[in-house]
């Protein structure tokens, strides 16, 4: 006999009490990704091998800047939700939940560093201006 | 356990010993490329943070980028990141109901495979060249 009605297990959204949140998340950055994946490979290769000044510039025009943040924005967020199904078909109980934490950490200060040093290189060519 | 009919049941593989289709194992690919491509970003987001510390701090992160080991760890992830894309790209017509059947995920497989490294060589040859 099931104890939980239709309506319940609807409204209840599942055990995870997110029904297919997570997954759809997945498929949004997969697909904002996608297109931002060629764009980030030509900025960056445009970029390495410029001296100091010359990188500074560079990432201080708005298109390099906006690719740049995007890419790593939505790529760490993608990676932090890709992590968090690696470490939950492995890992159980208590290393599970470090593992989780530390990913989501590690993640957000990823995407803090690179914004930090993009707002610094588009700031510094406004004052220089 | 004497009358237990064991020639006729379904077994699970036993892993060790299985040897994965092709599908499995670019799945799996997926999943390590994804991992793997931290330490890509990891370097681009140091180099980029070293340029607005000091010249010294860059000058230390640019001469790991331009390394042998700087090459080898970009143009793995440029590898990784096609190989993460086109594989990715896979995933969304699975969720669409497309390509699960056995010689369509073998083709796909190959696809994913040829592709990431034809994009990859592709990449390499327009970054030198330019």
């Amino acid at each position: 006999m099931r104890y939980i009605t239709p309506r319940k297990s609807a409204e209840g959204l599942g055990s995870a009490h997110s029904g297919t949140l997570h997954h759809w998340q997945m498929t949004v950055s997969a697909v904002a990704l996608a297109i931002l994946t060629p764009l980030f490979m030509i900025t960056i290769a445009r970029a390495i091998g410029l001296p100091r000044e010359l990188v500074l510039a560079y990432f201080a025009r708005p298109l390099p800047a906006l690719i740049t943040a995007m890419f790593v924005i939505v790529g760490m967020v993608h990676f932090i939700k890709g992590t968090r199904i690696m470490i939950d078909d492995y890992f159980q109980g208590c290393t599970r939940k470090a593992a989780i934490i530390i990913s989501v950490i590690f993640g957000w200060a990823v995407i803090a560093t690179a914004v930090y040093a993009l707002v610094r290189m588009g700031l510094g060519a406004i004052v220089v201006l | 356990m004497a009358d237990v009919n064991r020639g006729n049941r379904p077994l699970s593989p036993h892993l060790q010993v299985y040897r994965l289709p092709l599908a499995a194992v670019t799945s799996i690919m997926t999943r390590i490329t994804g991992h793997a491509l931290v330490a890509g970003i990891v370097l681009i987001v140091w180099w980029l943070a070293a340029a607005v510390a000091s010249p010294g701090a860059f000058a230390c992160a640019d001469w790991v980028v331009r390394s042998w080991l700087g090459f080898i760890i970009l143009t793995g992830s440029m590898w990784a990141l096609w190989y993460h894309l086109l594989a990715g790209i896979r995933h969304l017509f699975y969720d669409a109901g497309y390509g699960l059947e056995i010689g369509q995920a073998e083709k796909s497989s190959q696809a994913v495979i040829g592709g990431s490294v034809a994009l990859a060589v592709f990449t390499l040859i327009i970054f030198f060249l330019f």
